[in-house]
């Protein structure tokens, strides 16, 4: 199979949009609700989660053949977990406040459903340049969603984008205008409101293609 | 006394696994159809809980912590790697365990047995446990200073997943007669559900103790 073949391109494509982690397969809720109350966090545990999932994606892959049986999840939770903990030292080092933000979703990211479930339905049974495909698409369509629900609940609940004040001071009611920010788009409650509306907007677009 | 039924009640209520930190949320999710199964799998996760986190404990503050084996000697990167370990070995001891005693929650509960040591609310009490050790108990209900302190925070933990796991289940047994819209139904109306909940238990974050 040549590099970027039409089944590699699938293979890329697919949780982007039809086979999205979040939305379709329902893997990697629980950090794609607590880390997006605003978007920068939102970013970098996307980013966190793409790398990670495909590197340890392509490890897997290459030791696919020689991996007893009956010490398989154990083999792929220390492997996930020595990844996760030289990307916690990573973010740690070069964007610290993002990392006190993010506390423990990034060792969460261990047992991110999305890392254990691709591991044991694609890499353990594909190559490595497919298995390195898949643990990157999976990983943007999962960013997607984070950074949308994180843009709405910053926009919506903080008036920013990224820190920088979108909505005007004047127009806030204690400076006399009509506009208050949304408190609860703060809240841990709205988030799941909010994924579930993607989902009714993901299922209802894709009628066609998800019977 | 009063710093563990503190810690024991704001684990159940104020600090929810599922609805304040969205913690386990994919087994939740996908065991919550039945009130019995719910039960079952919530027993085993205050289980695993009950056992793991006082093992991390010691673990962090005799091995893992900064000059605990010898001066100079910080293991502290090690932690992901050794909680993970920890908690795949007592999620294979609850399984034969379950398996032995009743094998009917054990084919019930099916390959969600297994996945408890994948279930973010065990690595994840751990990883709150380790910053809990850094607070200081005067000013902090959730600080955390020695294994009787573990034992009340993984307790109300695990009792407060299985709250919530439980709740979810009696809505979702009653919805299933609902007229839910099309591509709402199933996973849609479960997430609306949980998020009402979780507004519901925001009213416990003014409980003081």
């Amino acid at each position: 199979m040549s590099l970027f073949s039409k089944e590699n391109g699938a293979v890329f494509t697919g949780p982007l949009n039809l086979n999205n982690p979040v939305a379709v397969q329902v893997l990697g809720i629980c950090s794609a609700l607590a880390v997006t109350s605003q978007l920068k966090p939102a970013i970098v545990m996307g980013l966190s989660v793409t790398v990670i999932t495909a590197f340890s994606n392509v490890i897997i892959s290459l030791l696919r053949k020689t991996i007893p049986n009956r010490i398989r999840i154990i083999v792929q939770l220390v492997v996930v977990a020595a990844l996760v903990t030289i990307v916690s030292n990573i973010l740690k080092a070069y964007v610290y406040d993002v990392s006190v933000q993010l506390s423990v979703y990034v060792g969460l990211i261990i047992t991110n459903c999305i890392l254990m479930g691709r591991l044991e339905a694609f890499a353990m049974q594909n190559g490595p340049w497919e298995s390195f495909l898949d643990g990157i698409g999976n990983g943007l369509g999962y960013a997607f969603v984070l950074v949308v629900v994180g843009l709405l609940r910053e926009l919506l609940g903080f008036g920013s984008i990224l820190g920088f004040q979108i909505i005007p001071d004047s127009a806030y009611m204690d400076n006399g205008g009509l506009y208050i920010n949304n408190g609860m788009m703060t809240m841990p409650a709205m988030a799941l409101i909010l994924v579930a509306c993607f989902i009714w907007v993901h299922r209802a677009v894709n009628k066609e293609e998800n019977k | 006394m009063e710093h563990f039924i503190s810690l024991f009640v704001r684990s159940i209520f104020v600090d929810n696994m599922i609805f304040a930190f969205f913690l386990g949320m994919c087994s939740y999710l996908a065991v919550s159809k039945t009130v019995k199964t719910s039960l079952g799998l919530g027993i085993a996760v205050t289980f695993v809980l009950l056992i793991t986190v006082p093992v991390d404990y010691l673990l962090q503050t005799k091995v893992l912590a900064d000059g605990a084996l010898a001066e100079g000697v910080d293991l502290t990167f090690l932690a992901f790697i050794l909680f993970i370990a920890v908690i795949a070995a007592m999620v294979q001891l609850v399984e034969m365990i379950v398996e032995k005693f009743s094998p009917s929650l054990y084919n019930a509960l099916g390959i969600f047995l297994p996945l408890i040591a994948v279930n973010c609310a065990i690595m994840g009490a751990s990883l709150f446990m380790q910053q809990r050790i850094l607070l200081d108990p005067e000013t902090s209900t959730q600080a955390i200073g020695g294994v009787g302190d573990c034992v009340a925070y993984a307790l109300g933990s695990g009792i407060g997943w299985t709250l919530a796991i439980v709740g979810l289940a009696a809505i979702r047994e009653k919805m299933a007669y609902s007229d839910v819209p099309k591509p709402l139904q199933g996973l849609g109306i479960t997430f609306i559900t949980v998020g009402l909940m979780a507004m519901a238990f925001m009213c416990f974050s003014g409980l003081k103790l």
